[in-house]
């Protein structure tokens, strides 16, 4: 790595660099003028005026919302409070830029709601959304569970949870179940070495990363009981309802269209009756459920088709029938025994 | 006697911003980062001791800056550099790699010639910090 020919050049002192030759080391590290951020240097006077709209058009945010709109039925407090954010992150940006000094908002956030309620992908969503916003400074979403934070043996917590941390930095850090880090039967449990780290992180290095936590609603209420600095460190505690009937069917409708399939009206008040059956039977995941349902309806209609002794068109290749919803043990009158997921 | 080697050793010190954004330049291009020590001067000295394991799977740069900075916490008088690995095909080897810390006194080396034979004289440089034990150079400081 150091060849022979540069032994002399060690004793040259720092002083002597740059005959003015343009060397590339100059603009690969960025030294002269800093090239980004040249119209933020400037303070605005304070009789200026900045368009917000044309802020929120720049940074495109619009796209992000829309698609959550568009991709995402119901959820309308998890929405709502995803734009609240929004709006206060660009109208931060329209202060600095008149010289008013903002302490960086806190920004980590706890997503609770049934299995099957959209955490996840929110959580994905509001990474995009805050790198747009140029709160994050790439965007990226790590997901992580209690297996990558707490280690096994003594010691080995602490370079697991922090090198998770470094992979997160920069964008956001998404602790799924977050509640299973404490596990109150067993005080000397490596988890709570792994939250004091995490808090640590989430104190002091605002800017690097965010942290979102995500779980049942009741165990991480448990779990906030006994960890009280996790929840005051926390801004923004968004609950994600279940789904109504209605938003079931919309999102049911959503997966067939994105799946490549369509519905004849038979099967779409058929999978209504389904929904409505599934809801109320035990280990309902919501829009997982869906899912599921769908895929089954899938297998169903392909072993259909396969039976048939006649040639298919498109049509049939992309038509669900009631039949294919029919054959589900949800139809099946002995209550007794629960679906398989 | 202040000793350069590898990438911009003709540029004076790099301050945090810019070891920053070349942490991120490398990390752009795919390459880990490791962080590396040593007491030992000597310009063949190949093989630093490594801080940690390098890091992979990081997109951005304060992760790495943060272990920089946890380096020269532990080793304030130790030269500690930082290396980029290209692990692409055909490469597979340090594509970057600079100094981020010196101690704060660097002795330098003496010429040494040895007599060898028909008169013939070998020269060596040899680091006047390498007369102490590992360890106890630059100020006594780990």
């Amino acid at each position: 790595m150091t060849p022979p020919d540069r032994l002399p050049g060690s004793g040259i002192p720092a002083s002597r660099m740059g005959f003015g030759m343009s060397s590339p080391g100059r603009n690969a590290a960025g030294r002269g003028e800093p090239e980004e951020n040249g119209d933020e240097e400037q303070t605005l006077p304070p009789d200026a005026e900045v368009d917000l709209a044309k802020d929120r058009a720049e940074t495109g945010i619009d796209e992000v919302f829309n698609a959550l709109d568009n991709d995402l039925v119901g959820l309308a407090p998890v929405k709502g409070r995803i734009r609240e954010i929004a709006a206060l992150l660009l109208v931060d940006r329209a202060r600095a830029r008149f010289g008013v000094s903002t302490s960086r908002p806190n920004l980590h956030m706890n997503f609770t709601g049934s299995p099957g309620t959209g955490k996840t992908t929110v959580a994905m969503r509001m990474a995009d959304m805050l790198y747009r916003l140029g709160y994050l400074r790439r965007g990226h979403l790590v997901s992580v569970t209690r297996d990558d934070l707490v280690g096994q043996y003594v010691g080995h917590t602490a370079p697991k949870t922090k090198e998770v941390l470094k992979r997160a930095m920069g964008g956001v850090l998404f602790i799924d179940e977050a509640y299973y880090l404490y596990r109150e039967d067993n005080e000397r449990d490596y988890g709570q070495e792994s939250i004091e780290i995490l808090l640590q992180v989430m104190e002091n290095q605002r800017e690097d990363l965010v942290v979102i936590l995500a779980g049942y609603k009741d165990r991480m209420d448990a779990f906030f009981a006994a960890n009280p600095g996790m929840s005051s460190r926390i801004a923004h505690h968004i609950d994600f309802p279940n789904y109504t009937l209605d938003e079931l069917e919309d999102i049911s409708k959503l997966m067939v269209r994105a799946e490549g399939y369509c519905l004849n009206p038979e099967a779409e008040k058929t999978l209504r009756e389904y929904l409505q059956r599934r809801k109320d039977q035990p280990r309902f995941a919501n829009a997982r459920s869906v899912r599921n349902a769908i895929e089954r309806a899938r297998l169903r209609q392909a072993s259909r088709l396969m039976a048939t002794d006649h040639s298919v068109g498109k049509a049939e290749l992309i038509t669900l029938i009631p039949e294919d919803f029919l054959g589900s043990r949800v139809f099946a009158e002995t209550n007794g025994e629960t679906p398989i997921e | 006697m202040h000793i350069t080697q590898g990438t911009f050793s003709f540029l004076p010190e790099l301050t945090d911003e810019e070891i920053t954004k070349q942490i991120q330049y490398a990390l752009d291009n795919g390459w880990p980062c490791s962080v590396e020590f040593t007491d030992d001067p000597h310009p063949r000295n190949t093989y630093w001791e490594m801080w940690g394991l390098p890091m992979f799977d990081l997109s951005d740069a304060a992760g790495v800056l943060g272990e920089v900075n946890e380096c020269r916490k532990a080793k304030p008088e130790h030269y500690i550099r930082l290396n980029a690995y290209n692990p692409n095909y055909g490469k597979q080897t340090i594509a970057l790699s600079f100094i981020v810390q010196r101690p704060s006194d660097e002795p330098g080396f003496r010429l040494e010639r040895t007599e060898s034979n028909d008169r013939v004289i070998r020269y060596t440089l040899h680091p006047y910090a390498a007369d102490k034990p590992h360890g106890q150079r630059y100020n006594g400081q780990q």
